[in-house]
């Protein structure tokens, strides 16, 4: 606590001063709530993927009864194979989702050329694109790609290219990258660099920070979808795991023990993705939000 | 000499062919046009038709917009759009002021408390939508029924019952965008002059006119963003939605894109539902440029 703490550090006016017993016992408890409020149902997840036969009307925070019972019973209704359907699609979107932002903001953020504001232009209007909007056509897209007539239907395939590009990400890059100054790769050029290295040897080092950022927004992002892989599946054995949660709910031989298995599997990514590069990621929202 | 020599290197970056640039652009264009425009272009054509495979398609020109909008199940979907979105939209700005007021501050244990809270966030929405399920257990023996039967309330049906079920739903939206509203509203009360408050306080303001009048105004522009932010996101409501009641019971939460998808993929009525889709898009296009607009003009004077 810095010296020049006063009670006019926050709106509130949350006293600082040691003896303070009251204030500080108040934001105490009201976070605890807080805590409890937002986490504690998903730490109910938790409980009851590892309590052998869970009752809907029973939940708690401790399993009475642990066991893995639910996970070997989910194991015969193909939760793996849901997962790696997810993890697959959110490998590759990502991975393809980085490359195609980083190629697109050393264009748009190193570069000068003529159509440039159009191209800016383009990028931003594909962001007022809600994707919901475009599910019903994207569907018939899917089953029938243009010119080269080939079907996407049913393949991991089909989820993953649609969510390579993303306009949120090339322009959280490409502001990044607009912050390099431009004598490093004056430098470079002097040095006989040629274009591609240029990108992969100068460029692409520094811009590690603003990588992770993006990463892990793509990941929600891609994490988050639903309306896609479930229009793009052909069979049930297509979903992702989230979506593969409600066909699991609505089958009466399935207990509530294996959809709260499959919903902490599909929980764990995110939480560990978002509590590994957190920081970043709350700083992201705010520059995110501000500039989108 | 030395002059030239130093234009051409300020020049450097926009050197090289011309299509270097574009080169470097195409995965994305590529990806954009066949995902993104030639879906919503085909939209639009597909809205004007009759939809029918295998026989071809008629045109029907305006006639699937007559439709919907003529749609009694379409105009109940609409209206319980608007509510949800309205009612998400304020419940996660106040809470989220409320948490940001809470938690504004620099010790360690803060940030703590604020990583915690924003969990529900990253966590998939699907995954938020099967433990609310569990938490509505509509007997009195579910878990929320047990909560508030502590303090004399309940026992509630939630999502089982057409009364409730919208009010549910809302009430799940607001608990998961609540955090992310506090993060942004939290960005926004970093940036206010401190000095502001000790002169408030001079001036024998209590915490309340405190923070009626300074910290409220100075968070206009944060809470503009978030309303075009938090109701576009409410217009194209479907997963939390589809996931708790599939649009029952009874119709009594359809809401836009579930009544758009059913029409797709159960009723196969392609066109109608492309129009459908069509007209979400001018809604959400009109407001994101009017609000753009507003602030333009308010920023300008």
């Amino acid at each position: 606590m810095s010296i020049n703490s006063s009670r006019f550090d926050s709106a509130i006016g949350w006293s600082t001063r040691p003896d303070a017993w009251t204030s500080k016992g108040i934001r105490f408890v009201l976070s605890a709530l807080a805590v409890i409020l937002f986490c504690g149902p998903l730490l109910v997840i938790f409980s009851g993927a590892f309590e052998h036969n869970p009752d809907p009307t029973k939940l708690s925070i401790i399993p009475t009864n642990p066991s893995l019972l639910n996970f070997q019973v989910a194991t015969e209704n193909k939760i793996w194979h849901y997962l790696m359907n997810s993890l697959v699609i959110a490998g590759g979107a990502l991975l393809l989702q980085l490359s195609v932002s980083v190629f697109a903001a050393y264009a748009l953020a190193r570069k000068k050329f003529r159509g440039q504001a159009v191209a800016l232009l383009v990028i931003l209007a594909t962001m007022m694109l809600p994707e919901e909007v475009i599910a019903i056509p994207l569907s018939l897209v899917i089953g029938d790609l243009p010119l080269v007539h080939v079907s996407l239907k049913g393949t991991l395939l089909g989820v993953i290219l649609p969510l390579g590009a993303w306009g949120f990400s090339i322009f959280v890059m490409t502001e990044f990258m607009k912050e390099i100054p431009a004598e490093l790769e004056e430098a470079a050029k002097v040095d006989g660099a040629g274009e591609l290295r240029l990108f992969a040897q100068i460029i692409l080092p520094l811009c590690k920070p603003a990588l992770g950022v993006i990463a892990v927004f793509g990941f929600n992002m891609i994490w988050e979808q639903y309306l896609l892989p479930l229009i793009v599946a052909a069979d049930p054995s297509d979903y992702t795991l989230t979506v593969a949660l409600l066909a699991l709910r609505s089958d009466d031989m399935v207990g509530t023990g294996i959809v709260l298995a499959g919903a902490l599997l599909a929980l764990v990514p995110s939480l560990v993705v978002y509590l590994s590069l957190q920081k970043s990621f709350l700083r992201g929202i705010t520059t995110g939000a501000i500039k989108g | 000499m030395r002059r030239r020599r130093r234009r051409r290197l300020t020049g450097a970056t926009s050197k090289g062919p011309a299509w270097v640039p574009w080169l470097f652009l195409l995965p994305a264009a590529l990806i954009f046009l066949v995902f993104k425009f030639i879906p919503m272009a085909e939209g639009i054509r597909l809205s004007l038709f009759e939809v029918r495979p295998f026989l071809g398609d008629i045109y029907v020109g305006f006639e699937n917009y007559a439709t919907i909008l003529q749609d009694e199940k379409f105009l109940t979907a609409s209206w319980h759009t608007i509510v949800l979105a309205g009612g998400q939209t304020i419940g996660a700005m106040v809470i989220g002021f409320l948490l940001a007021l809470l938690l504004e501050g620099h010790t360690k244990s803060l940030w703590f408390v604020r990583s915690a809270v924003f969990l529900p966030v990253v966590a998939a929405t699907a995954v938020i939508g099967e433990i609310w399920r569990l938490f509505f257990y509509p007997a009195p023996e579910g878990f929320l029924n047990e909560l508030i039967s502590w303090v004399g309330l309940g026992p509630w049906e939630y999502i089982h019952d057409t009364d409730t079920s919208l009010v549910s739903v809302m009430f799940v939206g607001i608990w998961k965008h609540a955090p992310y509203d506090m993060v942004l509203i939290l960005a926004g009360l970093a940036g206010i002059d401190r000095q502001q408050y000790e002169a408030a306080a001079i001036d024998g303001a209590s915490t309340w006119q405190r923070i009626r009048s300074v910290t409220l105004p100075a968070l206009r522009p944060v809470i503009t963003i978030l309303l075009t932010l938090a109701a576009i996101r409410g217009l194209r409501v479907f997963t939390e939605v589809y996931v708790l009641t599939g649009g029952g019971p009874a119709g009594s939460t359809d809401v836009w894109m579930t009544r758009v998808y059913t029409t797709a993929f159960e009723q196969s009525e392609a066109g109608l539902a492309s129009a459908g889709s069509v007209l979400l898009f001018l809604v959400t296009l009109v407001l994101t440029v009017s609000v753009q607009w507003y602030r333009r003009r308010r920023e300008a004077r």
